[in-house]
């Protein structure tokens, strides 16, 4: 067994587990955050992504030892106590999710989308930047209409403070 | 996936001294092929290097035309040199469109390239803009690297460093990806530097990643996608599965060769 150190949405952690654990069940088994999701397990779906030092990446496809020493946020980091993130807000509003399973990886990806982009973002962008995530009931159109009206709302949010 | 002892290396020499001391070792760049290869137990080394903490290893340099790129710069940082793109924009596209965004902020040039997958992006590129590749032991010219499906000149814990070229008047990679999984069922990176043109081809080749002459020729003769069309490949050379029969992409190789040097203009 090895001693992984992370630090996960702000707070520093540790635990034991062994080489081969892959990421996302440390989060998942050893720290109790079960909103990052496993779906395909392939490196595929994108129902795991979280970022590792402010990079999305899929944690069902990083060892645990690898991530050591790194700083996480998962989707339970990216509220402010009970105000939902811009991202979040905007699935609730645009019915972005139909069963929810994708979701977390989908809000994650999002916010990543939108930061590289510095909020601006068209339709098509958005649909290609959705490569590495997939959602089995709800064709897309939502979930772009969310993370498009969230870009919008984070753009204007960052205009307005400057 | 089966047990595995991981190590991390600080340094490129600590990294080749682990090797050393490890059974049946694997080096771990960004993982996105190796981890996933684990999980389905196609590999099982007992040893993990991990080379993505070493930082001598990272970045990209430009001098001049003269471009160096460490082995274990991202996929994401390639794609997004603006120094790379305004000597060679060709590399950063080829990066951008390797597997998805989160693979991209993973995956490793280094690693793509010492994996030697047949229907990888990076060799094509390395081959067609003449890359040396840099080892911690020697240099090696971009015509000794390939030697076949996921073999490569590299020896036994021999590491890439990085890859160093001088950029290319013109140049383009055009692919056609598998609908399903992305990967080019053909890829060709054309590159033209003075009268020299260089064509390359990935994702086709039944021996994997290779250079065309007779579009070289073709080329040097008449920098143009026209020039292409008398132009034979060879269907004998070319894989052939579920996805498309050796003829299939046979023609594939050659539309995405005129497309190529369309886009390098």
């Amino acid at each position: 067994m090895t001693k992984v150190t992370l630090t996960v949405n702000g707070r520093k952690v540790s635990g034991e587990c062994e080489d081969r654990t892959l990421l996302v069940n440390f989060i998942r088994e050893n720290l109790g955050l079960t909103g990052t999701h496993v779906g395909c397990d392939t490196t595929q779906c994108g129902a795991c992504v979280i970022h590792m030092d402010g990079r999305s990446v899929k944690s069902c496809t990083i060892l645990a030892v690898q991530a050591s020493g790194s700083d996480i946020t998962t989707i339970e980091g990216i509220s402010s106590g009970d105000t939902l993130h811009p991202v979040q807000a905007a699935f609730k509003e645009n019915h972005g999710l139909q069963c929810g399973f994708c979701t977390p990886g989908m809000v994650m990806t999002a916010v990543d989308m939108i930061r590289r982009h510095g909020g601006q973002l068209d339709e098509q962008t958005v649909r290609n930047e959705l490569e590495g995530n997939i959602c089995r009931c709800t064709g897309y159109h939502n979930i772009v209409k969310s993370i498009l009206s969230a870009a919008d709302e984070m753009g204007g949010a960052k205009q307005a403070a400057e | 996936m089966y047990e595995t002892n991981y190590h991390r290396a600080s340094s490129v020499d600590e990294a080749a001294q682990l090797m050393g001391n490890a059974g049946e070792g694997k080096y771990l760049a960004g993982g996105m092929t190796l981890i996933a290869t684990m999980k389905q137990r196609l590999a099982a080394p007992s040893d993990l290097i991990d080379l993505r903490h070493i930082g001598s290893m990272k970045g990209i340099t430009v001098n001049g035309r003269n471009v160096t790129i460490g082995a274990g710069t991202s996929h994401y940082d390639v794609a997004s040199s603006d120094a790379l793109k305004a000597v060679c924009p060709a590399l950063c596209s080829l990066a951008s469109h390797i597997g998805d965004p989160h693979v991209r902020h993973m995956g490793t040039i280094g690693g793509s390239v010492a994996n030697d997958d047949p229907a990888a992006d990076y060799p094509s590129a390395v081959l067609a803009l003449n890359m040396t590749v840099k080892t911690n032991k020697r240099e090696i010219a971009a015509d000794d690297f390939f030697v076949g499906m996921f073999e490569t000149a590299l020896e036994e814990g021999e590491i890439i460093v990085s890859f160093s070229f001088e950029a290319p008047d013109k140049a383009a990679y055009q692919k056609f990806p598998n609908p399903a999984s992305r990967y080019a069922m053909a890829g060709v990176f054309v590159a033209k530097k003075g009268s020299d043109v260089r064509v390359a081809v990935t994702g086709a080749g039944s021996n994997g990643v290779f250079r065309h002459q007779g579009m070289e020729a073709a080329l040097k003769a008449a920098w143009a996608p026209d020039a292409l069309a008398a132009v034979s490949v060879d269907a004998g050379m070319m894989m052939a599965d579920i996805h498309g029969n050796s003829d299939y992409r046979a023609n594939l190789v050659k539309v995405m060769a005129k497309r190529a040097v369309a886009a390098a203009g």
